[in-house]
């Protein structure tokens, strides 16, 4: 379980890069719903954090891939493979994510700390 | 329409091809490629491919759902002519597709240097085949000289540098994609290669390469000779449109094209880099190479083509978009530098490579430029295709 903020330190509508490996982004849409995904598109190497946030749909500021934030289900291409979601829980008002122990979809060519 | 042919089966052939079944269409797709390989992604080719960091596989643009596709791939014969009245293609092994529309996506090709074809050492780049070739000869301090620093040179320029070559790269204009994105910001640009350890000659044209065999030298303009191992041509891209001449298509610089696309030719349309579509804006064709626009204009034309069905019949094409990775920066452009009488740094600096800087005509923005600033390019991206007529 990783401590990410206090909750009133992300507002609505904000996203936030958490650098573990590999890093995870956190958004907080503007219907107040918290989701921890992978952070990096798993078409090519950009950041989700710095994508546009609409509803539950993040998209990346690359290519302009469109994942759902609640299945990590490619909602528009060019990606092809789902983004890994993480567990989110909301402790002594901090947000807290529990990391999935699934394989995470990294796009080609990229590796993190020991995988690489 | 019981059959639908595409000719071309790269981004933008394959994004025609899905646009197809993604708008309901249920009849045979043909799909007829030059290149014996199934659709694969191009800009990793100067990056990633090029540094030797992922495989070809990884260019893979077909996902295993693709499949849905139900299309007949037709690969490794360019077609040679299409019939107005028919509207039968012919392939270059003697193959004839006849069918009730055709998609024309045969893209460009790499400008060549004239009398360089035998040259061995000399390289272009477009394909897989040109990368695997190129990257052989990228030897660590071998001496590469990059004739045009666009997005192909500039990249080549970047990655060969960081495989350990003693890279120079040589531009006619006055700096780095200069016609994209201004001098202004160009030179930023060469900047960012002078900080890399990478000899700019910039305003400079070359005046022949030197080698019997293989390459010796680049000869430039001035006199200048410049030793090299390696030499990359990336003076910029051909449309392959000379299968048409014939057809009665109109061509210009590229296939023009209605402003979703329709062809001069009843049920022909065009998309990708051959394609010249009307640009509102501009009021004439105009032909436009990004990546994006060959994934996004797909949709837009074959809504036009197959007449709605749900589909907005005036679906608007957004504003030009492109990125280039160069070294550790990632710059992203989007809109019409060649509107603008002014460029703010609005964030970050040029020195830093961090620079956000916005294009205006008067007050109005036009364009917009990040280097590493992904969220605040985004946003000012979003804007200017809500304000800018395209």
């Amino acid at each position: 379980m990783i401590r990410v903020c206090p909750l009133s330190a992300l507002p609505r509508g904000e996203a936030l890069r958490v650098d573990v490996e590999p890093p995870i982004a956190v958004f907080h849409t503007e219907e107040g719903e918290i989701f921890a995904v992978d952070d990096t598109c798993t078409h090519q190497d950009a950041s989700l954090a710095d994508g546009w946030l609409e509803g539950c749909e993040i998209e990346c500021p690359l290519h302009a891939s469109k994942f759902n934030l609640r299945t990590g289900e490619v909602d528009a291409p060019p990606a092809k493979r789902s983004i890994r979601t993480h567990t989110v829980h909301i402790e002594d008002d901090s947000i807290c994510v529990e990391l999935s122990d699934e394989q995470p979809n990294l796009p080609p060519g990229v590796t993190f700390g020991a995988k690489s | 329409m019981k059959t639908i042919t595409i000719v071309g089966a790269s981004l933008a052939g394959l994004y025609a091809a899905q646009a197809l079944r993604a708008q309901g269409y249920d009849g045979e797709v043909v799909v007829i490629g030059n290149e014996l390989r199934r659709p694969y992604d191009r800009p990793p080719l100067s990056k990633d491919f090029l540094a030797g960091k992922i495989d070809a596989d990884a260019l893979n643009l077909e996902s295993a759902g693709d499949d849905d596709l139900q299309a007949n791939w037709l690969l490794g014969s360019p077609a040679v002519s299409l019939s107005t009245t028919t509207r039968e293609v012919v392939l270059a092994d003697g193959t004839r597709v006849g069918s009730d529309a055709v998609v024309i996506a045969t893209g460009a090709r790499a400008r060549e240097l004239p009398g360089t074809a035998n040259l061995a050492g000399v390289h272009v780049l477009r394909t897989i085949d040109d990368a695997v070739a190129l990257r052989s000869e990228l030897l660590p301090g071998a001496r590469l000289v990059v004739i045009g620093a666009g997005f192909i040179g500039g990249e080549v320029a970047a990655t060969a540098k960081t495989l350990g070559l003693d890279v120079t790269v040589v531009e006619a204009m006055a700096s780095p994609l200069a016609g994209p994105l201004g001098v202004e910001m160009g030179a930023v640009v060469s900047g960012l290669h002078e900080a890399h350890g990478v000899a700019l000659r910039c305003g400079v044209g070359v005046q022949r390469l030197v080698g019997s065999e293989r390459v010796e030298g680049v000869e430039l303009a001035d006199g200048t000779l410049l030793p090299a191992d390696v030499v990359v041509v990336g003076i910029g891209a051909v449309p392959n449109i000379e299968w048409l001449v014939n057809s009665g298509a109109a061509l210009g610089n590229g296939i023009e094209c209605d402003h979703q696309g329709r062809t001069s030719i009843p049920g022909v349309i065009a998309v990708g880099d051959c394609a010249a579509w009307h640009d509102v804006r501009l009021g004439r064709p105009h032909r436009v190479e990004h990546w994006t626009g060959a994934m996004e204009r797909p949709a837009v034309a074959v809504a036009a083509l197959l007449g709605g069905g749900g589909w907005s019949e005036d679906r608007q094409v957004n504003i030009p978009y492109f990125w280039s990775d160069q070294y550790d920066v990632r710059i992203q452009f989007a809109g019409h530098a060649a509107d603008a009488d002014s460029v703010t740094v609005e964030e970050g600096t040029a020195e830093g490579h961090n620079l956000l800087a916005v294009y205006r005509r008067g007050d109005v923005p036009v364009a917009v430029i990040g280097m590493n600033q992904p969220r605040l390019f985004g946003r000012w991206r979003r804007q200017l295709n809500a304000a800018v007529s395209v």
